[in-house]
């Protein structure tokens, strides 16, 4: 085996395919991206080159502002819960629930395979206000509340959106972290327990230190998924009311396909790409730090 | 030397192994050319005299236009179908204007489909040669005359060009259809100016009943009312001066118009929850009796006439139109008019086959959407039916007395300026937004 890798055109046999189709796939796609964000006019009107322009123009729209705003807060508020619930729950499978967590893995892990536009439709059914008052508007007023509009209400339809997709991922991080607790061995556990640790402490000192490798895994692909968050908004809000559920890539979209500025279109998503790569190499060092020094 | 002959073959294998992949991927790329010229439909090429078939593309919203082609084809347009026949599709209407900008791109827009909703997008198809000219086109076909001169206005109008670039396969007058048993409780008379409409909504909303339904989680309903207090308040050019840089929607009159609806919104005359309520939920809000007073076009004679939607009555609907705005340089005989979303017919692949289609289509959509979905169009109509509801003759007695037409708020602004004027009218007929945050949004939106 090892004659055949020092072997270079045999190397090269075995690569050039795949090479070649990631080259056309994604390189080629990519690259071309990056030559429109020089360029401004779309596909009926031509394209023309305009330098830098698109990339200035994203520093001063305040639409595109308000967007990249509002995918950071979204994306660091989802990465916090959906990682600190997920977190929980794993924990309670591997220290509570033991051998009955199958059946509630299961229940919990179900929204993640249900259809986005579904639970948009249910979520938005449930805090409807008018013409017909949901559910959760109808235990307000019992409780003495007033009729609240939560999806035409820009700072209570952030937190819808964010108590809907928290309902989808909790199951999904749950079992990501639930994979990593239980390669924690049993002997590390039980000796830890003998030398006094229990509850908390247990925790805080033994199982979170050796789950922090899965967990850098949770973090970096939950802060490059929220950072891309689309279907779900799209369903939700439509980025309203106003805009003021708009993220980077329903604005990429609208801007591109919508606006017909396919330039400024892949500026705004070569911004996000640049974000993507920003928060996974901030992640990633941060995590480091923390593994040597511990 | 049996080295380097080993090496050599290896060197010959890796080079047809690469040569084979590129003809492959190059292959692959290929098909996707073929797909869209048969997508495209017809003989392809364009300049050609004959196709295999006529296609045309409408969205999933909009059936009528699909079904009334399908009628021609069995019956007056039987002769132009014989060796091309009528193939339709249709997509979902909320991103039709995106799907219009792929299909055009690629030259792959079918013979006929919806126009774009957006004039400006139009715009851009009529200058890159992609939609064909009628005007020409039915100048050699010899059927000049057969759309009506008010529906040729305004498709003139609302593409800003010489020519006629699309069909008007609808002609709607818009305005406020009120509740008269909801009118006659509150004891309010028909509003003729704005104070009017204003102090009516007070009276009505004084008796618990809502006032306005509007669907303000669409926008448009909303803004189109801002849109006609500036055609009352200022003219009938006022929008267009805005499209052409003369004059800017943070102006303090045009301010006021956006105000003036924002103020029957923060009055709460439109209802709870006002920005959250879709256009099917508005139009069975009023049809079941739960608003007084709803603006919207005539394309929804449709559900006034059905016994099933409308639990009403058909008697009980009135119509008024869009009230003055006193001391304003607008007239209320200015009804706001539109074509719906028209057809065009695509440059690439017209041939005479499709020649032949476009001149009985001409001759005979009108009389065939009238008869068959009571559908009032832009096209010349020979035969009336027998069995017309008294609604639709009001709706044409208004087309042919009205003095002149004005077109809708953002008729003249750009993709970007129509998109976030619609997604923030909901923020007017809430009172959330201020009529200057309004404007200040749209304004920035459509160019500075």
């Amino acid at each position: 085996m090892d004659s055949v890798f020092r072997n270079r055109t045999a190397a090269v046999v075995m690569l050039t395919p795949a090479l070649l189709v990631y080259t056309f796939v994604m390189l080629v796609p990519i690259l071309w991206s990056v030559t429109y964000t020089f360029q401004s006019g779309n596909a009926i009107t031509g394209f023309e080159f305009v330098g830098f322009d698109n990339w200035i123009e994203f520093f001063r729209d305040d639409t595109a502002l308000d967007a990249l705003w509002f995918t950071l807060r979204y994306a660091i508020v989802m990465t916090v819960l959906q990682v600190a619930t997920g977190y929980g729950l794993a924990l309670l499978y591997i220290f509570f629930l033991r051998n009955k967590s199958p059946l509630v893995r299961t229940t919990i892990f179900f929204p993640v395979i249900l259809p986005t536009v579904a639970v948009a439709l249910m979520f938005s059914r449930m805090f409807e206000a008018a013409p017909t008052v949901g559910p959760i508007n109808t235990i307000l007023q019992w409780l003495g509340g007033d009729l609240t509009d939560f999806l035409g209400t820009p700072s209570q339809a952030f937190w819808v959106v964010i108590i809907m997709d928290v309902w989808r991922s909790m199951g999904f991080y749950a079992v990501l972290l639930y994979a990593g607790l239980v390669e924690i061995p049993n002997e590390v556990i039980e000796s830890a327990r003998i030398d006094g640790a229990s509850g908390w402490k247990l925790v805080r000192r033994i199982v979170f230190p050796l789950s922090l490798p899965v967990l850098l895994s949770a973090l970096i692909f939950s802060i490059n998924g929220t950072l891309k968050v689309f279907d779900s908004i799209v369903a939700l809000t439509n980025g309203g009311p106003g805009s003021a559920t708009t993220p980077l890539t329903l604005y990429m979209f609208r801007t591109s396909f919508a606006y017909g500025q396919y330039g400024y279109g892949s500026t705004v998503a070569f911004m996000l790409t640049l974000l993507c790569l920003i928060a996974t190499i901030f992640v990633f060092r941060s995590m480091r730090r923390d593994v040597t020094s511990s | 030397m049996k080295q380097s002959l080993r090496r050599g073959r290896r060197t010959f294998a890796a080079a047809a192994f690469i040569g084979a992949s590129a003809l492959a991927l190059a292959a692959c790329s290929g098909s996707s050319d073929s797909d869209s010229s048969s997508t495209a439909g017809g003989g392809g090429g364009g300049g050609g005299t004959t196709s295999d078939e006529f296609t045309y593309l409408g969205q999933t919203q909009n059936t009528t236009i699909a079904a009334t082609l399908e009628s021609l084809q069995t019956g007056a347009c039987a002769a132009a179908a014989d060796g091309t026949p009528l193939v339709t599709d249709a997509i979902d209407g909320t991103t039709w204007d995106q799907q219009l900008q792929v299909l055009a791109g690629n030259d792959a827009l079918s013979n006929m489909s919806m126009a774009a909703g957006t004039p400006s997008l139009m715009q851009d198809f009529i200058s890159a040669g992609k939609v064909l000219n009628l005007t020409e086109a039915f100048a050699e076909l010899g059927v000049e005359g057969a759309v009506l001169p008010a529906a040729e206005a305004t498709l003139k109008q609302l593409y800003q060009a010489d020519d006629l670039y699309a069909l008007p396969t609808e002609f709607n007058i818009e305005g406020f259809w009120y509740n008269k048993d909801l009118f006659e409780e509150a004891g309010v008379d028909v509003p003729e100016t704005w104070t009017e409409l204003v102090d009516a909504a007070e009276t009505l909303n004084s008796a618990d009943i809502q006032p306005f339904v509007a669907a303000g989680g669409d926008g448009w309903p909303v803004t189109r009312l801002v849109g006609n207090y500036i055609f009352r308040s200022l003219g009938a050019d006022a929008l267009q001066k805005v499209a052409d840089g003369e004059a800017s929607l943070t102006d303090a009159e045009y301010v006021e118009g956006a105000d003036a609806v924002s103020a029957l919104g923060e009055a709460g005359y439109f209802g709870p929850a006002a920005g959250s309520i879709d256009y099917n939920t508005a139009m069975n809000q009023f049809l079941t009796g739960g608003g007084a007073m709803f603006y919207m076009g005539s394309w929804a004679l449709g559900n006034f006439n059905s016994e099933e939607e409308n639990q009403i009555g058909v008697d009980a609907i009135g119509y008024f139109p869009f009230p003055e705005v006193e001391g304003g340089a607008g007239s209320i005989d200015e009804t706001p008019a539109n074509a719906g979303i028209p057809v065009m017919f695509t440059t690439a692949n017209y041939t005479d086959d499709i020649g032949e289609w476009l001149k009985c289509i001409a001759e005979n959509y009108g009389n065939v959407a009238l008869a068959e979905s009571g559908q009032v169009t832009g096209f010349e109509i020979t035969e009336t039916p027998a069995d017309q509801s008294e609604l639709t003759t009001m709706v044409q007695d208004q087309i042919a007395s009205a003095a002149g037409s004005v077109l809708w708020f953002e008729a003249a602004f750009t993709s970007e300026g129509t998109t976030v004027s619609q997604t923030n009218g909901g923020g007017l007929a809430t009172g959330d937004l201020s009529g200057q945050e309004f404007m200040e949004l749209v304004q920035a939106a459509n160019g500075g």
